[in-house]
């Protein structure tokens, strides 16, 4: 089971998080805070996985990460998941923010929380690895995002107007989680 | 209405969305929290309005600051608005159920409004619709909601759509966790769903994987479906799960690890890393719980070790897992990873601390005589590099462990001393008092390592104050203590007084108490040997000054704080010293009479050395001192002192009388005090009569309560239990899966015309098909339980007959016949009438699929036993099943009556007992059989074969081949092809041509492996032969050569038939005059007529009944064809009438049992 999965950035700002157990929110912080601590001050160089935090659940958990740019990606998980395959799937689900956004950087995170959230909602439901393929991922989120976009029709067009004037400045944001050079290192599992 | 819908949005202009919200909080950096508490102003101004989008937009934003840490709790009835907006836009409905997921939990009271709205959702035409429903339920599932959807969620599991199904099927394991008893309705679909397309299944896995790794017991019988898949998938997320949930369930079952190693093996060579990783978590599993060292196993190991230290030299991640999975095989085998020291000891190196710390763990058992040493130089560099102190501290408790362990085992030459020594430098270590305990125990233990040691140990002293420079803090100076007391206890010192001088610096007194008493003892020590060889010399002034020397220097101990260096050691000693002093000033000679104070030697003691004291003769039993005479006893009894004055018979009766009279008279006070106390809990008035009544505890009727039919709590598995949390939510899930009975089902609400009409038929079968799994943990309790039935059930016959013999003397032969004949009737029809399996019953009985398939890796030896034990096995739990299904018969025994009045010939035996599948204890143990037959055979290679029908599908039957390499060299692409008829094909790969050869998905070094080819056939009423050829390349060191073999496959029509218990309507079968008959006689067959029906069970895949000397058997083919056969033996002819639905089959089929027993 994932017990939680966070998003933060390299100053511990969290940019996602999902817990898949109840906490209340300044506990959820909390775990923020502390996770970050234990994460940031690793080498990118050592291994990604840490004997979780006391706080999430004791000895049974592993806090698995990856770093990219300046976003860590945090997966919290008890022993019945595979550590590797966990590495592989924040990989295929950052490729997949990758497809999605074109060309992902932390702002698209910042700014479009809700899109991130259901692209999660794809890979991971409850707690449990829902999808691993990521063709399928990408093409259910765009059926939906198409759903959404076309539904409405009058109600919706107005509106998209307003974001365009809104978002007029925003092609300017500089774009810059690469995860090209991460992917060699990927112990990959082939036939996703 | 479009009007208003235009100015709602219109509105919207100035409304901040969320990327408002986010911009507003980065421009406000200063004032954040003002800023969003305007915000949540604002927000809470957009909830009142009518307009859903705007509402939707403010829950947006909560969701948004739900991040940040802010409490949105407030909010949760607009977010039930927003989620159930469902009419309006998908758009906003996913907001709605985002927002909840990330805010909802069970004590969200507003969730109770959301059940019928999600319900709603779920059956929603649009599958988009369902999966946000899906999804966000998955976050805030309750107990209540979990009850009221579990029916809604079961039948999404069979929706049309993948995309729900994987949804649905995950969802549920929510839903167990939170209504366990949903779990058991519940679970044949989840088990069908392990038979989907790839997502589902993946699902299924995980949540069957999740399930069973808190309760593996109950999920044992799953064992052979997930061992199909794991051959089969090519997922490989689904093939992580299965093997970490085989790893969880072979300590439970030995005999799964051995059929798991071989597939397991095979993964390991062709995999990605994650997964070969897992495989060798798993084989690690495997091997340590059969732990028997099987001597075919090392190679595995050897495999194993092989492949971590790829990963090991692979990334960071690798190594770390490498490692970890590595000191797993430490344990059991730690020759094979001692090879791989060069590695672990350059992992020392790694930037990496938990790496590093990881190798350290390894180095300690890979130690051995002739490597310690070098391994503990490279330790003792690492720890001159190593920064950070507890890494550091690791490295030194982990050089001496490596050195100490097993009482100095690997130690040769006393170099340790000296490391020991070099450890003490170390600065602001925490382990002193280790290092100080170690060099007092190499001491004490080797007197020839004495002399060094002193020489060591005095130079420490000399040094001390490089030791003391930090002191006391991190307790280095504890090593002081020990340098001090081999100083003095084994004074060979070259300088003595320099050590002497070194022990009296004033700088001591800064040392701890303790050290300052042992300084002072061993100074007395050393002086008494240093008075000794001054005395021998003619020089008197030298021992007088060394004297002086105690003099002047010990009172600054008599100061110390301490007490024990106070006055045990300084003051006394001083006075001694002194005394000395006096007595070398008149020239007498003490040194004898000083080293007398210090004399004795402390040895070392061995370990065994209590082993050798004798044990005294000790009669524990006898009397250590004369027993008190029997009079002495009994002195109560006044008797023997009153018997001189008094006749003997009056006082004792007297007395007797007394204490009846006492003990009655305080019983009645303490039941008066009793009933006035308002305290004391009265017994109910009958019950406090009965106690008055009765004289006492002795006279209380204790009732033996029989307990030979264990008391049984169905669900209780009280072994395991005890170490978890009582407030695991899985506890709840430890569900006896099994049976489940008709009132068990969660009704499936029918709101799909077609699914209705079709789920209540998928239900019954694998109802019927679980019904039939062996209750593995009670099987024993239940036979008992059954034979104890029996017996009364008898008993209450026999009584019954005997009151028709006294009242209705003249129907005595009637009604007894008739008493009779419904008694063997209902044990038969019970038998006979099996009930309805599904062929994945077959699949389901674990000891079955364990024993009967052949163990690929050792084949060779194992074979000839391996088929009897799955006779055996099949016997028992055969057996005990019908006995499950008997109590259920009876009740329909009435109705059948009639119908079964054929089968009176069956009962030759009368009341008899029958006995199923051929085996009674008593009788002779079956010879070693195996199905197995040679394929083909060269110099090369040795291929055996079995052909068995496909469960899963009725044009498909699956031969195993067992390849054997019989040369020394290594085959590799081995191709198998055959050629095709109409009839039966070989399932190729898509995309190969129907020419093509499969390729065997292993190579082979010289041991055996087995390979599974798929074949579909159209009809199977005709024996065939199919045409093939085996191609290979055989490798040697300098050469390899292309082979070949042709073979012969031989599909006989036994091969399409599967071992089915007789099934409910096997009778009716026989009665109904759908099957034709044919018979065939065996003539000259001297076997025991159970081994002929263990032959013809295992080898034509017949399920049997036996009644005395005939038996009925029953086989079905994987296209349903029925296949009857009532065997008859009388001498040395067996006779054997058949029935089948279809008579060429049923002739080859004779035919080919015939031949069988031509053979013997």
């Amino acid at each position: 089971m994932i017990k939680a999965i966070l998003i933060f950035n390299n100053h511990g700002k969290p940019r996602l998080i999902r817990f898949y157990q109840y906490f209340a929110e300044d506990m959820q912080q909390q775990i923020i805070r502390e996770t970050f601590h234990l994460v940031s001050k690793r080498d990118d160089n050592v291994c990604n996985f840490l004997e979780g935090g006391s706080l999430i659940g004791g000895s049974d958990y592993k806090l698995i990460y990856r770093h990219y740019a300046t976003l860590y990606f945090v997966f919290c998980v008890d022993s019945s998941e595979s550590e590797l395959g966990i590495l592989d799937l924040i990989q295929v689900f950052v490729e997949t923010l990758d497809k999605c956004f074109e060309n992902v950087c932390e702002l698209d995170l910042i700014f479009h929380m809700d899109r991130v959230h259901y692209i999660l909602q794809e890979v991971v439901m409850g707690g449990m690895v829902l999808e691993t393929n990521m063709n399928e991922i990408v093409a259910q989120v765009e059926v939906q995002n198409r759903m959404e976009k076309s539904e409405g029709g009058l109600s919706a067009a107005p509106a998209r107007a307003v974001s365009a004037v809104k978002n007029m400045n925003l092609p300017e944001i500089p774009r810059n989680i690469n995860i090209g050079d991460i992917n060699i290192k990927v112990p990959s599992l082939s036939p996703f | 209405m479009a009007l208003k819908i235009v100015k709602g949005s219109i509105d919207r202009m100035f409304d901040k969305n969320l990327q408002d919200l986010v911009r507003g909080i980065r421009n406000h950096k200063e004032d954040e929290a003002k800023y969003i508490s305007t915000c949540i102003d604002e927000i809470k101004q957009e909830l009142k309005q009518d307009n859903i989008a705007v509402k939707a937009n403010a829950v947006c934003k909560l969701t948004y600051l739900q991040m940040l840490g802010y409490d949105v709790s407030w909010a949760a009835f607009n977010i039930v608005e927003v989620m159930s907006s469902s009419k309006f836009t998908y758009k906003l409905q996913r907001i709605g159920y985002l927002a909840a997921s990330q805010c909802f939990h069970e004590s969200t009271d507003v969730i109770m409004l959301t059940t019928n709205q999600i319900r709603k959702d779920l059956s929603s035409p649009n599958q988009y619709d369902t999966g946000v429903a899906l999804t966000g339920l998955s976050c805030f599932v309750t107990p209540d909601l979990a009850r009221d959807l579990a029916n809604d969620i079961m039948t999404l599991m069979s929706h049309t759509k993948p995309y729900i199904r994987k949804k649905a099927v995950l969802i549920m394991y929510k839903v167990f966790l939170k209504y366990p008893e949903s779990l058991r309705p519940a679970f044949p679909r989840l088990k069908e769903k392990l038979e989907d397309p790839d997502p589902v299944q993946s699902a299924a896995v995980n949540v069957i994987c999740e399930l069973a790794r808190r309760n593996p017991k109950n999920y044992l019988s799953l064992a052979p479906l997930f061992f199909k898949l794991m051959t089969s998938s090519t997922n490989n997320w689904v093939l992580i799960k299965i093997i970490k949930l085989f790893g969880a369930l072979t300590p439970l079952e030995p005999r799964l690890g051995k059929k798991l190693i071989e597939p397991l093996t095979n993964l390991i060579h062709t995999s990605a890393m994650s997964l070969l990783y897992e495989c060798v978590n798993t084989v690690i599993a495997v091997l340590i719980s059969l732990s028997s060292g099987m001597p075919n196993h090392s190679a595995s190991i050897q495999l194993c070790v092989q492949k971590l230290r790829i990963l090991i030299e692979d990334s960071d991640q690798n190594k770390y897992l490498g490692l970890l999975a590595m000191s797993k095989i430490l344990k059991t085998h730690p020759k094979s990873v001692q090879s791989h020291k060069d590695l672990i000891l350059q992992c020392l190196d790694d930037k990496d601390e938990s790496i590093r710390l990881r190798a350290l763990d390894l180095l300690y058992g890979m130690v051995s005589k002739k490597n310690l040493m070098e391994i503990v130089k490279k330790l003792m560099l690492h720890v001159d590099k190593a920064e950070g102190t507890t890494y550091r501290d690791e490295l030194l408790t982990k050089i001496i462990d490596i050195c100490s362990q097993s009482n100095y085992q690997y130690i040769t030459n006393f170099e340790y001393i000296s490391i020991l020594v070099e450890l003490t430098r170390l600065e602001g270590t925490r382990h002193g008092h280790l290092i100080a305990s170690q060099m007092l125990d190499v001491a004490i233990r080797v007197k020839a390592i004495r002399v060094f040691a002193v020489a060591q140990m005095a130079t420490l002293l000399d040094n001390a104050h490089l030791l003391t420079g930090n002191m006391q803090r991190n307790g280095i100076c504890e090593v002081l203590y020990a340098a001090a007391w081999i100083c003095g206890e084994f004074s060979h010192l070259e300088n003595p007084m320099q050590t002497l001088e070194a022990m009296l610096r004033p700088k001591v007194a800064t040392l701890p108490g303790h050290i300052q008493a042992v300084y002072v003892q061993n100074a007395a020590k050393l002086f008494a040997t240093i008075l000794k060889s001054q005395e021998g010399n003619t020089d008197s002034t030298a021992a007088q000054d060394t004297s002086q020397l105690m003099i002047d220097r010990l009172p600054l101990f008599v100061q110390s704080a301490n007490l024990e260096v106070q006055e045990r050691q300084a003051s006394c000693i001083l006075q001694l010293v002194k005394y000395i002093q006096k007595l070398q000033q008149k020239d007498v000679e003490v040194a004898e009479e000083v080293n007398a104070l210090f004399a004795g030697e402390l040895n070392p003691v061995a370990p065994k050395a209590q082993k050798k004291v004798p044990v005294p003769e000790l009669d524990l039993d006898a009397w250590i001192n004369e027993p008190p005479s029997e009079s002495e006893s009994e002195d109560e009894q006044p008797k023997a002192i009153f018997a001189k004055e008094e006749p003997k018979h009056s006082r004792p009766r007297h007395t007797e009388v007394d204490e009846k009279e006492l003990a009655r008279q305080r019983r009645e006070a303490r039941k008066q005090e009793q009933a006035n106390n308002p305290f004391y809990i009265k017994a109910s008035p009958s019950s406090q009569k009965v106690y008055q009544d009765a004289p006492g505890v002795e006279h209380i009727p204790v009732v033996q309560i029989d307990l030979s039919v264990p008391l049984k709590v169905p669900n209780a598995l009280p072994s395991d239990d005890d170490d978890k949390d009582p407030n695991d939510p899985h506890k709840a899930l430890d569900i006896d899966l099994d049976p489940l009975a008709d009132s068990e089902k969660l009704p499936v609400r029918s709101h799909r015309a077609a699914e209705a009409a079709k789920s209540p038929a998928e239900d019954g079968e694998t109802e019927n098909a679980t019904s039939l799994e062996p209750k593995k943990k009670s099987s024993k309790e239940k036979r008992e339980k059954k034979k104890e039935k029996d017996r009364d059930r008898k008993k209450s016959k026999e009584e019954k007959k005997k009151k028709k013999h006294k009242h209705e003397e003249k129907e005595e032969d009637l009604l007894g016949g008739q008493a009779d004949e419904p008694a063997v009737q209902s044990e038969e029809t019970s038998e006979v009438a099996a009930p309805p399996t599904s062929t994945s019953a077959e699949v389901s009985d674990l000891d079955f699929w364990l024993s009967n398939a052949p163990v690929p890796s050792n084949t060779q030896d194992s074979e000839p036993d391996e088929p009897k034990d799955a006779e055996m096995e099949e016997t028992k739990s055969s057996k005990h099943k019908k006995k499950k299904q008997k109590k259920e018969k009876e009740e329909k025994e009435k109705k059948k009556k009639k119908k079964h009045h054929h089968h009176h010939h069956h009962s030759d035996g009368g009341g008899e007992e029958s006995v199923q599948n051929g085996t009674v204890e008593e009788e002779e143990p079956l010879p070693p059989m195996s199905n197995y037959c040679l394929l083909a055979e060269n110099s090369y290679i040795k291929m055996v074969y079995d052909i068995q029908g496909n469960l899963q599908d009725g044009s498909q039957v699956v031969v195993s081949v067992i390849f054997e390499n019989k040369c020394d060299s290594f085959l590799k692409s081995m191709e198998f092809n055959v050629l095709d008829s109409l009839n039966s094909k070989l399932q190729r790969p898509e995309g190969s041509g129907p020419h093509d050869g499969l390729t065997v998905p292993f190579q082979l070094p010289p041991v055996s492996n087995e390979a599974r080819f798929v074949f579909t056939v159209q009809s199977i009423v005709m024996p065939q032969k199919l045409k093939g050829t085996l191609t290979f390349i055989v490798k040697n060191e300098d050469s390899s050569t292309h082979e070949k073999l042709d073979f012969k496959l031989h599909f006989t029509c036994t091969s399409y038939l599967i071992t089915t218990p007789c099934y409910d309507a096997f009778a009716k079968l026989l009665e109904s005059g759908d099957l034709k008959g044919s018979s065939v006689r065996l003539e000259g067959v001297n076997m025991p007529f159970h081994h002929l029906l263990a032959r013809i069970c295992f080898h034509h895949h017949f399920s049997v009944e036996r009644i005395d000397s005939c038996a009925s058997m029953y086989s079905r083919s994987i296209q349903g064809h029925h296949v009857c056969l009532l065997v008859k033996t009388s001498g040395q002819t067996v006779s054997i009438d058949a029935k089948c639905d279809e008579p060429t089959l049923l002739g080859n089929v004779l035919d080919e049992i015939k031949q069988t027993f031509s053979q013997c």
